[in-house]
């Protein structure tokens, strides 16, 4: 059987997934956060600890809708050179072997910088299925969800607690891969408690549209994502792994122990 | 007589510049504003309330004088400055944040948040949200913080609680950053006052609508007075407020060059500097489409300005829009110059200039010897630099 890429790829996950009764365990790095190498050993040891789905973020020099944890990773990121066509290599090195569906998370002024439409037909090359912008609305968005159509891949968006029933409705016709649906108000990163909004925001999208929704922001234990697991179809952790990795720049066998060892407490909980 | 009517775009667009990129979650909290906006700017009780406060409580309208000492000493044309800083609060600011924290309090919000670089802008809403008492915080470059330490002990003693922001560039690109977050996770009880004519739709229609004040009011002095339009106006430009609140009043008088004055720093040759338009590349920064200072990545490059209020690598979206299509006219100013355009001005006519201003005042000199006797140019005088004095301190030192 030949192997599915882009858009079909994330579609076969999620099915898969469903038809077994489970959820997807999202996992996102910071790519290049400390070097790209280390990056491409967590995204291996991640799916070995049962990761369903990667976000790779591309570092951006302003990221306004992250909080400290990512903004760090991205600074990281920065200073060891990491450039969106070195993300596209490190994928294409990846695809050599993992078939774990991988999407980008990146501001929009670096895919604008380096051309929409040939980013869209070199994303696709090197393997990458999907891209979430942080900064785009589903109104902006056409100019670059035009070339990704055409080359396959997802432009994901998002929706958040104060999307109105037009602005949801809007997201949802637009869609493609899955929804990210944040859980809160505010930027990414952990929180003590989880957020009430998540729950109601679920269901006023599952109301409108059938494709996937993935729940993402302030999400930082396995006790958390097991809360919220059953009310959607995947399951996003960001800035936990992220702190992880922080805590071990000096020490990478460690960091990647420890990483697994949370991934696979993650995975267990949102399966 | 000013008046606030029809002033903004319907979608947020000029040209190929402006829009709304922002993340999800803000997206709603701007179509309110927008609607507010639009149900307010037609809303006489408002625009009588506005306007009185201009006149009662800002001073205006703002006094549009004949320097003729300076035209003297330079030997061309008649220089007139629109003297911004005799407003209440030192700026042109306050004309935008008594618009929008009025809104404010109309939408019933109970919480103000503004950025500042150089802290005219946060003195500016810390005042407003003191007058209509609403509390205030601002956010403000590390930095800044430092280089404007009178601006922070005004906003602070208005009742204003100042952040320093420690991320990035520690500049006004980061304030905004970090007031952006902020706005994020308190949408639906804050308020953003945005001080500057870019950011997303509907933001610089917004504070061009507030600052049109200073291009009406000029356009109806300068014909009071000569009888005739100026040739050519001029306004530095950080993000652009004071330079679209001229503009935006001679922007259908072909016979009016309109003159943008960036901040060169060190000199734009030697990257060291804040000139989007001169030196900049269209991308997206803050939620709009414009010319920004950024690398072969996408990323934002640090910039310098020693006027803190230019020291900012993008631009708002009309003024890019206006440089595309030719009606604008945009240079850049060194440091060193803006310095020497602060000692031409205090020298020749007892006014201390902001170091933001000086840069315009600094064009003005170049350009009013190569212009005849008989030309008229309207500087405008954005702010005055009393908050500078520390900085001037070191360079005349």
């Amino acid at each position: 059987m030949e192997e599915l890429r882009g858009t079909e790829r994330l579609a076969a996950t999620f099915a898969a997934l469903k038809g077994e009764g489970k959820r997807a365990f999202i996992a996102y790095v910071t790519a290049g956060d400390p070097d790209l190498e280390t990056t491409r050993e967590l995204v291996l040891t991640l799916e070995r600890k049962g990761a369903s789905i990667i976000e790779l973020g591309v570092p951006f020099s302003d990221p306004v809708a992250d909080g400290p944890v990512i903004q760090e990773a991205a600074g990281r990121a920065l200073a060891a050179g990491t450039t969106l066509p070195k993300v596209l290599e490190t994928v294409r090195q990846l695809r050599r072997e993992t078939s774990i569906p991988i999407v980008l998370l990146t501001y929009y002024n670096p895919v604008l910088r380096f051309g929409l439409s040939r980013f869209a037909r070199e994303a696709a090359a090197c393997g990458v299925d999907g891209v979430i912008v942080a900064d785009l609305p589903a109104e902006e968005g056409d100019g670059l969800r035009q070339p990704l159509d055409e080359s396959g891949l997802a432009l994901i968006p998002l929706a958040a607690p104060t999307s109105t029933p037009e602005r949801i409705r809007l997201i949802a016709e637009k869609a493609r891969g899955f929804i990210y649906c944040v859980s809160l108000l505010g930027v990414t990163g952990m929180r003590a408690d989880l957020p009430p909004d998540a729950a109601a925001l679920l269901e006023r999208v599952r109301a409108m549209t059938d494709v996937p929704l993935a729940l993402g922001f302030g999400i930082s234990t396995a006790e958390h994502a097991a809360i919220v697991a059953p009310q959607c179809d995947g399951v996003i952790v960001g800035s936990a792994i992220v702190k992880l990795i922080a805590k071990n720049l000096d020490n990478r066998p460690q960091m990647l122990d420890e990483v697994g060892a949370f991934a696979q407490a993650l995975a267990a909980a949102v399966g | 007589m000013f008046a606030l009517t029809g002033q903004f775009t319907l979608d947020g667009r000029f040209g190929a510049f402006g829009g709304a990129f922002v993340p999800e979650t803000l997206k709603p909290a701007l179509e309110e504003l927008e609607a507010a906006f639009r149900q307010m700017t037609d809303d006489p009780a408002f625009q009588e309330e506005f306007l009185s406060l201009l006149t009662e409580y800002a001073g205006r309208p703002s006094r549009l004088y004949l320097a003729r000492r300076l035209t003297e000493r330079l030997g061309g044309a008649r220089i007139y400055l629109k003297r911004e800083d005799l407003n209440h609060t030192g700026s042109h600011k306050i004309n935008n944040t008594l618009g929008q924290v009025l809104m404010a309090k109309r939408m019933g919000k109970k919480r103000v948040i503004a950025e500042t670089g150089a802290g005219q802008h946060g003195v500016a809403t810390a005042t407003a949200c003191a007058l209509f008492g609403i509390p205030c915080e601002v956010y403000m470059g590390a930095e800044d913080v430092e280089r404007q330490a009178l601006n922070v002990l005004r906003m602070q003693l208005l009742g204003t609680k100042v952040i320093a922001v420690t991320s990035g560039t520690k500049t006004l690109k980061d304030a905004i950053n970090e007031a952006m977050r902020d706005w994020v996770a308190h949408v639906q009880d804050t308020f953003y006052c945005f001080g500057t004519a870019a950011g997303p739709h509907p933001y610089p229609s917004i504070v061009r609508c507030f600052q049109s004040v200073i291009g009406a009011e000029a356009r109806a002095q300068i014909l009071e007075k000569e009888g005739r339009l100026p040739d050519a106006v001029l306004a530095c430009v950080g993000g652009g407020s004071n330079a679209m609140g001229m503009f935006s009043g001679f922007l259908s008088d072909p016979s009016v060059r309109l003159i943008g004055v960036e901040a060169g720093g060190d000199g734009v040759e030697t990257g060291r500097h804040s000139a989007s338009l001169t030196a900049g590349i269209p991308g997206v920064l803050h939620g709009a489409v414009s010319y920004l200072l950024q690398d072969d990545d996408g990323q934002i490059l640090g910039t310098h300005s020693i006027a803190a209020g230019l020291d900012y690598p993008g631009v708002g979206p009309q003024l890019s829009y206006l440089k595309d299509s030719g009606r604008a006219e945009f240079l850049a100013i060194t440091d060193k110059e803006a310095l020497e355009g602060v000692r031409l001005l205090a020298l020749t006519e007892g006014i201390l200039p902001a170091l933001e201003s000086a840069h315009a005042v600094a064009q003005a000199a170049k350009m009013a010897p190569q212009m005849s006797p008989d030309s008229l140019l309207i500087v405008n005088l954005s702010g005055r630099g009393d908050k500078d004095v520390h900085t001037l301190a070191g360079e005349v030192g």
